[in-house]
């Protein structure tokens, strides 16, 4: 057969496996070969389980001769390595977790394998999801596959970069400040940080209880609304996720946005440091969503300058409290040798965690501490209520709101690791709507031009990620960026 | 500087780490800035806003009180660094 297997859309490998044409086994082997194929430039992948990967696929086959298939029926997946997976090693990107093998499946997990998707391997990120380059993973270094020498952003880059290089048909990861919906924009590919509370985190490690969401990352639109069906919903283990409705994410893909109001947030278009070619393709986006009949309206965001600054003062809070469970007792790694408890903590601390873990435990302590709990960590809880208003109020006279995802296209490698706050500062489109708890989700809208994509952010109010998969299936319906493939 | 290497020390060891020289010096730097930016936070009048912990407001998730299945002792302790008898062995902790 002419068409490579593992450059397939879920949706278009469902009608394949469907009428027979090809096998789950076929699909898997194909991916699996393409990962051995470029992985050693790509370097998406902490663990491929390619004897589980190939088991699953041969009992999708099985369920498919009996006629049993639906959307993911033999699909084979990626996940973020912070997703706990039975009896295999989830890493965290971590030295502290290198070796730790999950006693249980995640609900994610469950539902994956209940559907019938073939878990292919985890991918690497930033250690314990704190980064936007994925540099900070203790374990591997991963590259953009649109250009070797970039970042593919972070913390997911991992499992985007497997998305945009073919070494899988989608993947989960996790959101937390920004960590699916700007690594999707820097490789090309659509991602979604869903409402907080619409996908179960139970069996997820982790960061920033307040923040972090599960979502997907996928080659187009259709294929986000079929994870997203496969993994929404209320879960008793989880006893922040929410008993909202879930609705059929696919059936929301209609043409047409006659009526339909884009807020253009002030602030974030005339903040400085906006790259050129990240503002021309967000200009022709919006032009190509008028001219399918949106109107464009402009809005306030009027604490959007103290985003960042409550972003790293909730999310370090969290994540020093959050990460005190590793000491080196029940599970992870040891100081091994150590006679004293707290020798054997700090020891065992300090030599796994890589340097922006600890770097972060540190703020977050530090916040937390006696005499400064208010003024910082009270402070921002407050800033962070109107942060959340300025959302409710933009929305009274808009339907979704439209900005960039990341100020500039993927960086290079080595470029920002040694100034932590610039690393923060790049954040700042996407890290407003973790703290409102509202969903996002980005979309390719160009490239630079040295080549690198560009993605458009959407997000919209609370548990309304049907809107915002409708305009960007329309825009993705107008444009050819999706189509573009890396070349490897 | 808006923290002292004394104070990093300090909050490392409330935190459990470690640090040398090098590190000290970075992160008592780096830090400093970071909170110096934190620190524009103050411009913000906050007085009478309440704070914000969960973005989507829930009340108590209660469940019913069930006996449940749950990862039996093996299973808990299969990923321990060292284990004996069923339990978690650790330094000697009372002297």
């Amino acid at each position: 057969m002419a068409m490579k297997l593992h450059e397939l859309t879920i949706h278009k490998a469902c009608g394949l496996l469907a009428q027979k044409e090809i096998s789950s086994q076929e699909l898997t082997r194909a991916v699996l070969s393409r990962i051995e194929a470029v992985e050693d430039r790509v370097g998406a992948y902490i663990s491929v389980f390619e004897e589980e990967a190939m088991a699953r696929a041969k009992r999708a086959d099985r369920e498919i001769s009996k006629g049993h298939i639906r959307p993911l029926t033999g699909i084979p997946l990626s996940i973020k390595d912070l997703i706990c997976t039975k009896g295999l090693k989830t890493t965290c990107g971590s030295k502290i977790l290198e070796n730790f093998i999950p006693p249980y499946d995640a609900t994610l997990i469950e539902k994956l394998k209940g559907a019938g998707a073939v878990i292919l391997g985890k991918t690497n990120m930033d250690e314990f999801a704190m980064g936007s380059s994925t540099e900070n993973s203790g374990l591997k270094l991963t590259r953009n596959p649109w250009d070797l020498t970039c970042i593919p952003g972070g913390s997911s880059g991992g499992s985007a970069a497997s998305v945009a290089a073919d070494m899988c048909l989608g993947s989960f990861g996790s959101d937390t400040g920004g960590s699916i919906r700007q690594p999707a924009s820097h490789c090309g590919i659509i991602g979604m940080k869903p409402t907080y509370g619409r996908v179960s985190r139970f069996g997820l490690v982790a960061f920033a209880s307040s923040l972090d969401q599960i979502g997907p990352i996928s080659k187009d639109v259709t294929d986000c609304s079929l994870l997203m069906n496969a993994v929404s919903g209320y879960d008793l283990r989880d006893s922040t996720s929410v008993q909202a409705a879930v609705p059929d994410f696919t059936a929301c893909l209609q043409h047409g946005l006659k009526g339909l109001k884009i807020g253009i947030p002030e602030q974030y278009h005339s903040s400085g440091g906006l790259d050129p070619d990240v503002s021309a393709s967000v200009e022709n986006a919006l032009k190509v969503l008028e001219g399918l009949g949106a109107e464009c309206v402009g809005v306030s965001l009027p604490h959007t300058d103290y985003v960042v600054a409550v972003y790293y003062v909730i999310a370090s809070c969290e994540a020093s409290s959050n990460l005190a469970r590793y000491d080196g007792v029940r599970f992870g790694f040891r100081d091994e040798g150590q006679t004293d408890l707290i020798q054997m903590y700090r020891q065992t601390r300090s030599r796994g965690f890589g340097e922006e873990v600890q770097r972060r435990i540190i703020i977050g302590t530090y916040a937390l501490s006696a005499g400064y709990y208010d003024a910082y960590y009270g402070k921002a809880s407050q800033v962070r209520t109107l942060i959340g208003q300025d959302f409710n109020n933009a929305f009274n006279t808009c339907d979704v709101l439209i900005s960039p995802v990341a100020s500039t296209p993927a960086f290079k490698i080595g470029e920002k690791v040694d100034d932590p706050l610039t690393m923060y500062l790049s954040d700042v489109f996407t890290l407003a709507a973790n703290l409102a708890g509202i969903p996002g989700m980005s979309v390719p809208c160009g490239f630079s031009a040295g080549g690198l994509p560009i993605g458009l952010q959407i997000m919209g109010k609370h548990f309304n990620e049907e809107l915002l998969l409708k305009v960007a299936y329309n825009f993705e319906q107008a444009s050819d960026f999706h189509k573009k493939r890396p070349v490897l | 500087m808006k923290i002292t290497d004394d104070e990093v020390i300090h909050v490392a060891n409330l935190a459990r780490l470690d640090l040398d020289e090098a590190s000290l010096k970075k992160f008592s730097s780096q830090i400093g800035k970071i909170l110096e930016y934190i620190d524009t936070l103050n411009r913000v009048d906050t007085a009478g806003v309440v704070s914000t912990s969960h973005a989507i407001s829930l009340v108590n998730a209660f469940r019913e009180d069930r006996i449940q299945e749950h990862l039996d002792r093996d299973q808990a302790l299969s990923n321990a660094p060292e284990k004996e008898e069923g339990s978690v062995v650790v330094p000697k902790v009372v002297g």
